[in-house]
């Protein structure tokens, strides 16, 4: 029993339902929210600490005991992820702040941005497929009011295919949880894992498995089901693009981890190598879709889904260093992706358009900007001694190791055609002569624009910098999600 | 030319008081037996409404002059510090607590935790409906 596990589903929660009252006063939202996201980022570290030093920590929900009543639980990979969203959580916050109208602000924006990460959180810390279900919910029904506020055409367009097909899902999900407690009689992902291993991963269950894994593949964007992605991402404005392409997308490859190495882990032959297949689609189709792009945001949203694809060709590599390698993945990605969405919402703001062809020159104007810029640039694409480097030396390394070398020749040149589209959006922003006249864009001031970057920046060097003791605690994290005993003793105290 | 529903009128004005106080025993009735704060909620709004299309709105607007807005808001806080309060015996969130106590003229009651809990559930509830109903009728209007 430790209450620490709630606090980052808890603080949120209630700060959202306080800030409803609040709903006209945009100053104390403004300063409430950023002293609760502060606490908050302190408490997840608090959290992965005392994970680091405990063990796996589980609170059991009204003082149920664990089969039967609803737990939750922190392990290392969910409280590293609670840190993540907290890290995203408080600089998308403060790019809000610059960025959000006031009418926004007023259809309450900081209510549902809290509430979005209860839902976040929840996912991940959550022991229980059912609740991760309603956690599931409560995410995506803020994320649609995110997205849909402002209601222009476009929005309310691409808004419609995103309910739907999270509607979808969530239906889907309900009918495979139906099928997985018919199977074994229990939503408890510890009492699960158990039961399939006493029975046996037999046809039926591989069903409630590809059930799950294409609810979750429609949550994380994964091929053939990301077509929703791009365009919806698209609509909102910066501050909530970062934190929906940084955080969201992740939350379904958690639960793709969650479940591919928690509960169905007896006939890998069959779930990874379809996990496999899926993988090196997404890399390839999404990093294609970004090239023939010339939209500075747009770029972006493909590569999530390209993103995506190094993540879960680490689960199917499916050897501790290649786990470790998508997890270091998940962590860099959150970080870069965030700020060059951020840097997306910056240059919009300064230049007016997201048209690449249509930009030029902001290196002379807007030097810090530009480098910057660059700095995640290159760390998305791989370039050493940043972050991204390590993550794909390890994914690669390890391909190599399991001698798969096809979706390792796929993870390389998906790695040059990454590259290759960071430098068509630099050369084309911030080469060339410029375009704007010192009129232009003399009003809007970018340190306050780039404080809210600058985290994500010092995060992705110190990744890359301090490698060896980053990758040895994340090495750790993988050998515990590897090891499914030690999350079911600890849930079910055997 | 003003319609005039003289029988919808009457029976609503007794159907409602069924309605509602067979809400609150079922709000009472929940946490030992069917019942609770949702379907308690439920039932408290669908008599609400049928108010509201009974009379105009105009006149329910003006006997229950609440901001639908902010009892949700309430509602969701009364039941989450009551789950926290269990942090302060040191049991996980949620817990429930409960003793039975003598009142006068009552007799032998049960007080517990989930009271509260449930009456912000109902109020969360009560809200969420009739403020999407409200919101879609004035849409039209």
């Amino acid at each position: 029993m430790n209450n620490i596990v709630l606090l980052p589903v808890l603080i949120p929660f209630i700060a959202g339902a306080v800030l409803i009252l609040f709903r006209h006063f945009p100053k104390l939202q403004r300063i409430s929210s950023a002293v609760v996201m502060l606490v908050m980022l302190a408490a997840s570290v608090l959290l992965v600490y005392s994970v680091y030093q405990d063990g796996i920590l589980t609170v059991e929900l009204g003082n149920w005991p664990a089969p039967f009543g609803i737990v939750l639980v922190g392990d290392l990979f969910a409280s590293l992820m609670v840190l993540l969203s907290s890290i995203t959580g408080v600089t998308c916050l403060f790019f809000a702040f610059q960025t959000i109208t006031k009418e926004r602000e007023k259809y309450f924006f900081y209510p549902f941005y809290f509430f979005l990460l209860t839902g976040v959180n929840g996912s991940f810390l959550t022991g229980d497929l059912f609740n991760l279900f309603v956690f599931f919910e409560v995410m995506l029904i803020s994320s649609f009011i995110l997205i849909v506020t402002g209601g222009t055409k476009f929005q309310l367009r691409e808004s419609y295919k995103y309910v739907v097909i999270n509607i979808f899902a969530s239906m889907m999900f309900l009918a495979a949880l139906a099928y997985i407690y018919g199977l074994t009689g229990t939503l408890n992902l510890a009492h699960i894992a158990q039961q399939i291993e006493e029975i046996g991963q037999t046809g039926v269950v591989n069903t409630a498995a590809i059930m799950l894994l294409i609810v979750f593949g429609i949550k994380g964007a994964l091929f053939p089901l990301y077509f929703w992605l791009p365009q919806s991402y698209y609509g909102p404005p910066a501050a909530i693009a970062a934190l929906f392409g940084g955080l969201l997308t992740k939350v379904g490859v958690y639960a793709i981890f969650r479940t591919f190495t928690l509960i169905f882990v007896h006939d890998i032959s069959f779930t990874h190598t379809v996990l496999l297949v899926l993988a090196a689609l997404t890399m390839v189709l999404g990093v294609l879709a970004a090239v023939a792009q010339f939209n500075f945001k747009m770029i972006l949203t493909y590569h999530i889904i390209s993103q995506i694809g190094y993540m879960i060709m680490g689960l199917a590599i499916f050897t501790p260093l290649a786990v470790a390698g998508a997890i270091y993945h998940i962590a860099h990605n959150v970080v870069v992706k965030s700020a060059l969405f951020m840097f997306a919402g910056a240059t919009q703001k300064i230049t007016g358009t997201n048209n690449l062809k249509e930009m030029s020159g902001l290196l002379k104007t807007h030097p810090a900007l530009a480098w910057l810029f660059f700095i995640s640039a290159v760390s998305i694409a791989g370039i050493p001694p940043l972050s991204g480097f390590f993550s794909k030396f390890a994914l690669v390394l390890s391909g190599l190791e399991a001698e798969m070398y096809v979706i390792v020749a796929v993870a390389l040149i998906v790695g040059v055609f990454t590259l290759f589209s960071m430098m068509k959006i630099f050369i084309y922003v911030f080469w060339g002569s410029p375009s704007l006249q010192r009129s232009d864009y003399s009003h809007i001031k970018l340190a306050p624009l780039l404080m809210p970057i600058v985290p994500f920046i010092v995060l992705t060097i110190a990744m890359g910098l301090f490698a060896e003791p980053v990758f040895t605690f994340i090495q750790l994290t993988a050998d515990q999600i590897l090891d499914p005993s030690i999350y079911i003793d600890a849930v079910l105290g055997e | 030319m003003k319609t005039n529903f003289l029988m919808l009128h009457t029976i609503t004005r007794i159907v409602s008081f069924i309605v509602l106080s067979f809400s609150v025993y079922l709000f009472f009735a929940g946490h030992n037996a069917p019942g609770g704060g949702f379907i308690g909620g439920l039932m408290m709004a669908g008599a609400l409404i049928l108010l509201y299309v009974t009379f105009d709105a105009e006149r329910i607007n003006r006997v229950l002059p609440f901001d639908y807005t902010a009892i949700i808001a309430i509602g969701l806080l009364l039941a989450i510090v009551t789950g926290l309060n269990s942090y302060l015996f040191g049991d996980p969130f949620l817990t429930q607590y409960f003793e039975y106590y003598q009142i006068p003229f009552v007799g032998e009651v049960e007080l517990t935790t989930a009271l509260p809990f449930d009456l912000g559930i109902l109020l969360v509830v009560v809200a969420v409906a009739l403020l999407t109903i409200i919101s879609i009728a004035e849409d039209v209007s």
